[in-house]
């Protein structure tokens, strides 16, 4: 394989594939099943530099004692079923390109698995944190049927610290919805690596919002099975004095004529004395040899509201053909200036409104994929979550 | 009737090396009905008069005060002033990303009307007053601001002032950067605007605005203060003579 300029450098280390050294792309990523396999980070490795290591309460070295659980709740018409991981379907989505990804493949005690089928009403799925000090490892499976479409909504909640996997394996031609909230406690850690699957001509829309929480680490990989896959990532987060929020994705085209849309959104405010708010964004996009006609775009903004607060961004796009219909790449953080403050408090608006006319202005180009008519309560809700947190500052 | 009172008012802008003193004694009274242009060469303070005003972050009030209607301006806050019936129009009118013209609009009435206008007549007041200004309607989705040309921008700021109807009205150069087309566009905003209730306070450097929209009292500004004062008139004087001998009287 030719080398290409700008690449992520991955992982190098004694184990192939890990640790400082970039290897040439990021397709070339190590994964397994099996947690012995990684080496422990030791947070200078690409794959962790940005996440606190010391704030993941071990799910990285092997010393989190996994015993809690995750309680997992379904409702809605889809069929659920609790699996070992002896279970063939298990591993479908994707392999553990991480080790706390591995860590939960390796300690989940049973597997939860979705069917949707049909078109059924939105199924709304919760998953418990294994409360205040305790760690747990989870695995939730959704699959679809040919044809079928459907929506989902994830909803994380509770204390404790989780490391889980979640594969959505798209059967060909079907359409699913996932929207998937981290509205944790403070004091949560979540650690999660999604295995997304897309079968000929399925379409996956997958909004994640990250609220809650002290640190949120997601990590999507999107692989097409087959040509026509469409894949539209959506994120927003709100990261408060002292929250880690980090999405690191990446999608995959190995496959023609598929296409992925990525548009991911931050707003930050941190507070003198409390560690930096902060939020990382890593999308790595590859349009390998044979994935000609792909249309790819990805696109990060952030919007620092205070000081005291860190966004990184990392767009990498990395194309091994020019027989593609469109590839591109873009990431603006800016700041929620005293000037624009200014202009809209001297037309009578008072500072509070004027912030969450910004910020409400900011992320609703996230939530309106929110579909609002079979979900009208879910958009409200998080609105009302982001005011909330608008106003935990006293702005 | 509404006044608006400026006594002996010293500014400074704040700096990386310090404060730096800008206005140095302004004393000024606008009533309602009557429209005051200042005028005056660049860096003589004008533009610090209208934002120390209307209230920018800025700027310090070392001493002096501004009264309207009796009640002083410089203890409210920025939306406290806009509320209390100040309206400035911006030689830089800022870009808001994201909020879109028609929602900055409807909060902007709402807070300084004191309730949200009703829908209907709400919807039918902006397109009238989009109308007069030649603003086509696609604007209402925009941005606020945000890619505008500088025309396009002057023209939201007389669009604001229209629907925001104050007492008392500071223009801060507004007729910079129009071509002639827009210039009369923006001038009949504005004259649309004046009456008996409204006072207008029109800060400007050239005297081509005043062809349009005529003051009734002209202030020359230099070195942070006005230093001569009279109708009409004066406006063409300087038009003929310049600022030479307002700038040459004052000691820097």
């Amino acid at each position: 394989m030719t080398e290409v300029a700008g690449l992520a450098p991955e992982l190098k280390g004694a184990k192939k594939g890990q640790g400082e050294i970039p290897v040439a792309s990021a397709g070339e990523r190590f994964t397994s099943f099996d947690v012995e396999a990684f080496e422990v980070p030791g947070g200078r490795e690409e794959n962790w530099r940005f996440t606190p290591l010391k704030r993941l309460h071990g799910l990285h070295d092997g010393t989190a004692d996994l015993n809690g659980t995750a309680t997992v709740t379904v409702s809605g018409a889809a069929q659920v079923e609790k699996v070992g991981r002896d279970d063939p379907r298990i591993g479908e989505g994707g392999t553990p390109a991480d080790r706390v990804s591995a860590q939960a493949w390796s300690a989940f005690g049973e597997a939860t698995v979705v069917t949707l089928d049909g078109s059924p009403e939105p199924v709304t799925i919760t998953v418990e944190g294994p409360g205040a000090g305790a760690a747990a490892a989870g695995h939730l499976q959704l699959r679809t049927t040919t044809h079928a479409e459907a929506t989902v909504v994830i909803e994380h909640r509770g204390s404790g610290t989780l490391a889980d996997n979640l594969e959505l394996v798209l059967a060909d031609a079907s359409r699913l919805t996932v929207i998937v909230t981290e509205e944790w406690a403070d004091d949560a850690v979540h650690v999660s690596a999604q295995h997304l699957s897309i079968g000929r001509d399925a379409v996956l829309k997958l909004v994640s919002v990250s609220l809650g929480g002290d640190l949120v680490r997601i990590s999507p990989t999107v692989s097409y099975r087959a040509p026509g896959g469409e894949v539209d990532l959506a994120g927003l987060g709100y990261a408060d004095a002292g929250q880690h929020l980090e999405q690191r994705l990446l999608v995959d085209h190995a496959v023609p004529q598929c296409k992925s849309n990525v548009l991911y959104k931050n707003a930050l405010q941190g507070r003198a004395g409390v560690t930096d708010a902060h939020t990382v964004w890593i999308g790595d996009v590859l349009i390998r040899a044979a994935a000609v006609n792909t249309e790819t775009f990805e696109f990060n903004r952030n919007l620092v509201l205070t000081e005291h607060a860190r966004a990184d961004s990392v767009p990498n796009l990395e194309i091994e053909t020019g027989e593609i219909v469109s590839a591109g790449h873009a990431s603006a953080t800016g700041r929620f200036d005293d000037e624009q403050l200014f202009y809209l408090q001297s037309r009578g608006i008072p500072e509070d409104a004027a912030r969450r006319l910004v910020v409400r202005a900011f992320f609703g180009e996230i939530l309106q994929r929110i579909p609002n008519t079979t979900l009208p309560e879910l958009r409200e809700r998080l609105e009302a979550a982001i005011e909330a947190e608008l106003a935990v500052v006293g702005v | 009737m509404s006044t608006l009172e400026i006594k002996d008012l010293h500014a400074s802008v704040r700096t990386e090396d310090g404060p730096k003193e800008i206005l140095r004694g302004v004393d000024l009274t606008v009533k309602a009905g009557e429209t005051h242009a200042i005028m005056g060469p660049n860096g003589s303070g004008k533009s610090t008069l209208a934002y120390a005003i209307a209230g920018h972050p800025k700027y310090e009030i070392t001493s002096g005060e501004v009264l309207l209607d009796g009640e002083s301006v410089l203890d409210m806050s920025v939306d406290e002033r806009a509320r209390a019936g100040l309206f400035l129009a911006m030689q830089y009118p800022v870009e808001v990303p994201g909020v879109s013209m028609a929602n900055f609009l409807r909060s902007a009435a709402t807070a300084v009307r004191g309730e949200a206008p009703k829908l209907r007549t709400w919807v039918k007041e902006v397109k009238s007053a989009m109308s007069d200004l030649d603003i086509s309607d696609e604007f209402a989705d925009r941005s606020v601001n945000e890619g505008f040309s500088g025309g396009e921008k002057k023209r939201h700021e007389v669009l604001q002032l229209a629907l925001l109807n104050p007492k008392i009205a500071i223009l801060d150069e507004t007729d910079s950067g129009l071509d002639v087309d827009a210039l009369r566009v923006v001038s009949e905003g504005v004259n649309r605007f004046r009456s008996p209730e409204n006072g207008v306070l029109l800060i400007t450097h050239y005297t081509r605005i005043l062809q349009h929209i005529t003051p009734d009292h002209v202030h020359v500004f230099s070195a942070g203060r006005i230093v001569e004062s009279g109708g009409p008139e004066l406006a063409d004087d300087l038009e003929k003579n310049g600022y030479e001998r307002f700038v040459k009287a004052v000691p820097a």
